[in-house]
């Protein structure tokens, strides 16, 4: 079923904002909520409705009721330090609030790789599967969210669930910890270690989205572009010097290189093991292949900052 | 900042959501051909100074472990060890399969020469990718280069995944209890752990390959383990040979032991049926014979053997 009102959360992020603006461009969708505080990411001149909200606050309820939507898009959930009570409280609010409502039939969740964790002991790459051991152990904000959607889905078997777990997003204008972090000077590493990162071009991420909301594809899905590089090797294509220091001082060294990189404690982890995510099940069950590599995503981010 | 892009051309009227497309294609997993044509050490600077090189999903950097790895210690393996290889027609040309091999020296030498003898030996030039334990990849600099150069950790997962994309494999089922053996247990194979090598095998359907190696177990002769030490450094033992403490850093040169290494005839696991990898008695069953054959070989090889060190 194709959906008639669609309400995303988060869309003072570049990701929920420009989502809310291509759902909008989307002539068989009636109308785009775009839920937030801030109206930041939300280009004007768009079909988008903009509403200002918390959804930690329990008047989202309202809003799903009165809109009567359909199909929610929870995109707000952000990496990074400082986002647990938004992403936590807020995300068992807005579920609440969908257990509650006549009108939802669908619930798309931004996720993201780090519910895996990741660590000397795990796996190299990780496959969907996987989260079921990751979650208890330092899978993060994440796994939270994700436990709270799949309890919402077992009480109500009449909801499609989608839960998207995204790799590190990346591309041209993205402004986040860790792009940020491969602005800086000189970078810093952990002494002794080189993770494998994979990247997500923005345009992938949102394109796998809009799939997941305007069909129905219930299940867990990896998003990740092809192929893997070494921090050192990102540092060095990005023109950066890496500085490796010792695992302890990473927190400090990175704002003392000069910046507003709050790395989440899931991200400090991704700078020390790296995680790599198979993407099998999003290229045969999802029906969805990345068009852009992890290189060429990453070069792309490159190319933007260099100009 | 200047950008290198040697590696990727963007498309003069690409779309915005269109990639560039890439002119070489990105590899996940190693490229079966070895790189033979020497660089030149600007263009291999070059590369690494502008990240443009490959690596797979493991982490596996054939440019480097070609490039600086390998050429030192094929020196050890040549002068040092003299090392001699046995059946390598039976490294199977394409398709993976799992090399188990015996397990000792105190350092583990015996990967390293292998992974040589297997990368030095194979048509394609194919390269041994071990399975480690979780220790190796919590060691600072030690577990970036086991990644480097293409080793992973042992589980279940990664062998899976590098048997399927057609790769060799190397696993040591003997584990710490084989590395650190005593001197007076050498050439005598340790319980092969719970067969958890044969259920790979099996699931990835790929035969597996009995690699004897004699020598590596008179390299530093382990007299004694001091137990208090190890604990304290989180190690698995601390060895004591006839040189090491007691010569410091000279006591850890391996002894220049004369080397063989055979790669026996395949043991094929896809004739069974596809469950018999959740079949413990079968998998207990084949783990013994992989054991056995092992254990055989070493001794018609030892047997053979004149001198320990001049072979």
């Amino acid at each position: 079923m194709a959906p008639t009102v669609v309400l995303v959360t988060g869309v003072a992020d570049q990701l929920g904002g420009q989502l809310a603006a291509q759902l909008a461009d989307d002539p068989d969708i009636e109308r785009v909520l775009g839920v937030d505080t801030a109206r930041l990411a939300v280009p004007r001149g768009t079909r988008v409705e903009f509403v200002r909200a918390d959804i930690r606050d329990p008047r989202i309820a309202k809003v799903i009721d009165s809109a009567r939507v359909d199909t929610v898009v929870h995109a707000a959930p952000r990496s990074g330090a400082g986002a647990k009570e938004l992403n936590v409280i807020g995300t068992m609010q807005l579920l609440a609030a969908c257990q509650r409502s006549r009108t939802v039939r669908k619930l798309v969740v931004k996720s993201t790789a780090e519910v895996y964790g990741g660590g000397a002991g795990a796996p190299a790459v990780f496959t969907e599967q996987d989260a079921d051991q990751a979650v208890q152990r330092r899978g993060g904000d994440a796994a939270e969210i994700e436990g709270y959607a799949l309890g919402l889905a077992r009480r109500r078997p009449d909801l499609v669930l989608t839960i998207v777990r995204l790799a590190e997003v990346i591309g041209p204008h993205i402004d986040n910890a860790l792009t940020r972090y491969f602005s800086l000077p000189f970078v810093p590493t952990v002494l002794g270690f080189d993770a494998r990162v994979q990247f997500v071009h923005i345009t992938d991420a949102l394109a796998v989205l809009e799939r997941a909301i305007t069909h129905d594809l219930p299940g867990v899905f990896n998003v990740g572009g092809d192929g893997v590089l070494m921090l050192s090797q990102a540092i060095r294509r990005a023109g950066r010097v890496p500085l490796p220091v010792p695992r302890a001082t990473i927190g400090p060294a990175t704002r003392l290189a000069g910046g507003r990189v709050a790395l989440s404690p899931g991200q400090s982890r991704l700078l020390s093991h790296g995680r790599v995510i198979d993407t099998t099940r999003l290229k045969t069950t999802f029906g969805f292949t990345p068009k852009w590599t992890t290189t060429a995503a990453f070069d792309d981010f490159v190319r933007a900052v260099a100009k | 900042m200047p950008v290198q892009e040697a590696d990727v051309i963007p498309l003069p009227t690409a779309r915005t959501d269109a990639p560039p497309q890439p002119t070489r294609k990105l590899a996940s997993v190693t490229e079966l051909r070895p790189r033979r044509a020497p660089q030149s050490l600007t263009d291999f600077v070059r590369s690494r100074l502008t990240g443009d090189y490959q690596v797979d999903e493991f982490g596996f950097d054939p440019q480097l472990t070609d490039t600086v790895v390998l050429p030192p210690l094929r020196m050890i393996y040549e002068k040092w060890f003299r090392v001699e290889v046995t059946g390598e027609k039976n490294l199977p040309l394409d398709g993976g399969a799992l090399i188990v091999a015996n397990h000792s020296g105190t350092l583990p030498w015996d990967a390293v020469m292998t992974s040589i003898a297997v990368h030095d030996n194979h048509p394609r030039g194919k390269h041994l990718r071990m399975l480690g334990a979780e220790l190796v990849f919590k060691v600072p600099v030690l577990g970036a280069l086991a990644r480097r150069t293409g080793q992973t950790l042992a589980c279940g997962a990664d062998a899976q995944r590098l048997l399927r994309s057609g790769e060799l494999v190397g696993v040591w089922p003997e584990g710490f209890k084989g590395v650190g053996k005593s001197f007076s247990e050498r050439y005598q194979l340790q319980r092969f752990g719970r067969g958890g090598f044969v259920a790979t095998a099996a699931k990835a359907g790929v035969p597996i390959i009995p690699c004897s190696i004699v020598g590596a177990e008179e390299i530093y002769p382990k007299i004694a383990d001091i137990k208090p030490l190890a604990k304290l450094l989180g190690l698995p033992y601390f060895p004591v040979t006839p040189f090491f403490p007691l010569l410091g850093p000279l006591g850890a040169i391996p002894l220049p032991t004369k080397w063989r290494i055979d790669f026996g005839a395949p043991i094929r696991t896809d004739l069974a049926s596809p469950d018999t990898a959740d079949d413990h008695g079968f998998v207990l069953e084949m783990a013994a014979e992989v054991r056995e054959t092992i254990q055989r070989t070493l001794d018609s090889m030892v047997a053979e053997r004149e001198s320990v060190f001049r072979g």
